[in-house]
């Protein structure tokens, strides 16, 4: 019944003057949800541990004094020692420092990890969003070859594409993964484009007369864009070990580069020996898959206002 | 709610087929359903014209070709003398500020992660030339008021509000580009009764404040009723009568009409049990493939070869005041035996 009251009928019922009106703040989706995720400790907590792989990708001078290419931080007489005031993560088969180069490899797992999920979710997001919401021929054509892709075996694929660029570095990785998985993310946006395109909203904008781009990315994205960011951000954890199998065949990164997928292949021979050696590159490996997956699930909900 | 003037509306045969292809690779049309099939009327300023028919009848194809939202095969729909079924790229976005649309499911009409003041302000955003961008949001909440909304709930999102008032705000955008028509399709249909009566209200309250016109679609014949200044039944596509509200109600001339009102619910026991059903058999043909001549026969208890052999036009024959496309029409009372 309530809604039937004019407002200030409804103030005037209450007894209180009728105020002068205040401009509210103008919202909108993003704003909200920034309101809103800074008050997630879920968001807060991803936020600070990503914070900190970042800084420690950018500038790992900060966390430690050794420097892992410098030759002569190796000493071979220490190889494979345990934690010690001197190498706080012990040291690898070759003497080196594990917590110095478990530091500096985190800018090569990372900046894979973190530039093939954005060129996917960009490439695949977009493409995805424009054949869900042309249809038609545009939409068979892009469907037919995502099919290629996803009839080449990922591994098969990758090696092939490396072994043409003869050269392991991050960005012949990051072309190699993005080029073999960007069909996923295609395929994903494309679904939730043709159902988000029939929903009467989109249909009450049509006739509002709003144009094309305007429906995709004011209707369309919005509603669409959810299972892209889950499937991305677990993607990137994924991305990351792939990094590692790719470099453990020896056609990704090679030594004296230093990455945490590198590390892990390194040390798996010699694991009951000296497990430091794999385990706390793993450990770093599996919290910033963790962190970013948990900051996926909270820009998911954050963008969902029913669940604010 | 007197409709006065020349018609803002008009539609002449107007036609949509949608194709029925076959084949993957060899695409070829093999029929078509035939949804919107030759319907012609006119709406004047203040008008109410109620469409009521059963399912599948091709109510909200119509609904869609008068917005544009679909092409039709054939036939013209006018705005104000524009021409609107064939307008494309500017020309169809200045002719759609005059021709608004209230949609029936209050839950699903509205963008889930716009907020409400932007809901109503997309128009604004769109036809920038109505409003200055200061003066939107004021707008907005002057909207608000209007349908009987708090203007402070502006930031609010859509699932905060009921059935009932998100269909307020379906309405509000509908209102904001101040339209000349608006086509209602099913608006009430998807609420409670108590809410159906609110919105009913509020419609015909904002009728004779801005002058509307409507399309009002329905299936629900006392609603239409109540609301409509015209009503016109269909049936399979075409238009099989047209007339004022009391002429269908109590005088329908065409039998389909005269069994749809014998089914309306009647509130008072009292002889109740004493009138007159027409109950139809079977159900109503495709439309992709019709029967020949007058579309009814098939379900008509006085079909005869004629009927079968020359299709019966909508106008006015002997004996009856208003239009109705039926050999042997006749007016007869099934409300108030």
């Amino acid at each position: 019944m309530s809604d039937t009251l004019a407002p200030a009928a409804r103030r005037a019922r209450h007894g209180k003057p009728a105020r002068p009106p205040k401009p509210p703040r103008a919202a909108s989706l993003w704003s909200d949800a920034w309101h809103d995720l800074r008050r997630r400790p879920l968001f807060i907590s991803s936020a600070v541990l990503i914070g900190i792989f970042l800084i420690m990708s950018v500038f790992p001078w900060l966390f430690t004094s050794v420097d892992p290419f410098d030759a002569a931080s190796c000493q071979l007489a220490d190889a494979r020692k345990g934690m010690s005031g001197a190498h706080w993560f012990g040291t690898d088969n070759l003497g080196c420092d594990v917590y110095a180069r478990t530091i500096y490899g985190a800018r090569n797992s990372i900046v894979v990890g973190v530039t093939t999920t954005v060129v996917t979710a960009l490439v695949g997001g977009l493409l995805g969003l424009v054949a869900g919401f042309k249809g038609g021929a545009v939409d068979t054509l892009f469907s037919r070859v995502t099919e290629i892709f996803f009839a080449i075996p990922s591994i098969l694929g990758a090696l092939l594409i490396l072994a043409v660029f003869r050269t392991g570095n991050v960005w012949t990785v990051m072309l190699a993964l993005a080029v073999l998985t960007w069909p996923m993310t295609f395929r994903i946006m494309r679904a939730a484009v043709i159902t988000a395109k029939s929903q009467d909203y989109v249909v009450a904008a049509r006739a509002l007369g709003a144009s094309a781009p305007r429906l995709m990315f004011r209707h369309i994205l919005p509603n669409a864009i959810a299972p892209v960011i889950v499937v991305a951000t677990i993607n990137l954890g994924g991305f990351i070990a792939a990094e590692a199998g790719l470099s453990f065949l020896g056609v990704g990164l090679r030594s004296p580069d230093i990455s945490w997928g590198l590390m892990i292949s390194d040390a798996r021979e010699r694991f009951l020996e000296a497990p430091g050696p794999l385990l706390f590159p793993a450990l770093f490996l599996s919290l910033t898959v963790l962190a970013f997956i948990m900051l996926g699930d909270a820009v998911r909900d954050a963008l969902d206002p029913k669940l604010r | 709610m007197a409709a006065t003037g020349e018609p803002i509306l008009e539609v002449r045969d107007l036609v949509k087929h949608f194709p029925l292809n076959q084949g993957i690779i060899m695409r070829k049309q093999i029929g078509a359903i035939k949804a919107v099939d030759g319907v012609s009327f006119d709406l004047r300023r203040g008008e109410t014209l109620g469409i009521v028919g059963e399912s599948g009848c091709g109510k909200s194809t119509l609904a869609k070709l008068l917005m544009a939202l679909e092409r039709p095969t054939s036939g013209s729909v006018k705005i104000n003398g524009r021409e609107i079924a064939q307008a494309r790229g500017g020309e169809l976005k200045r002719v759609r500020r005059n021709i608004q649309m209230v949609m029936q499911d209050p839950y699903t009409s509205l963008n889930p992660r716009m907020t409400v003041g932007d809901i109503i302000g997309e128009p604004y955003e769109i036809h920038q030339e109505v409003a200055p961008k200061g003066d939107r949001r004021r707008k907005v909440q002057e909207l608000l008021e209007v349908v009987g909304l708090n203007p402070d709930h502006i930031n609010r999102y859509p699932h905060q509000f009921s059935g009932g008032q998100r269909q307020r705000i379906g309405i509000a955008r509908g209102l904001a580009l101040q339209p000349e028509i608006i086509v209602c399709d099913e608006p009430v249909s998807a609420l409670d009764v108590s809410i159906q009566a609110q919105v009913i209200n509020l419609l015909e309250r904002l009728q004779n404040e801005f002058d509307l016109a409507y399309i009002f679609i329905a299936h629900d014949l006392s609603v239409v009723r109540h609301i409509s200044d015209r009503v016109g039944v269909m049936y399979l596509g075409k238009m099989v009568e047209l007339g004022k509200d009391t002429e269908i109600y109590d005088r329908p001339a065409h039998p389909y009409t005269q069994a749809l009102l014998s089914a309306v619910p009647v509130p008072d026991p009292d002889g109740r049990e004493r009138r007159e059903r027409i109950i139809l058999q079977g159900d109503p043909p495709s439309p992709a493939n019709p029967p020949s001549g007058c579309r009814f026969r098939t379900r008509c208890w006085k079909a005869q070869e004629i009927c079968a052999e020359q299709e019966p036009l909508l106008q006015i024959r002997p004996g009856t005041a208003h239009a109705s496309a039926c050999h042997f029409a006749e007016t007869h009372d099934v409300v108030h035996v």
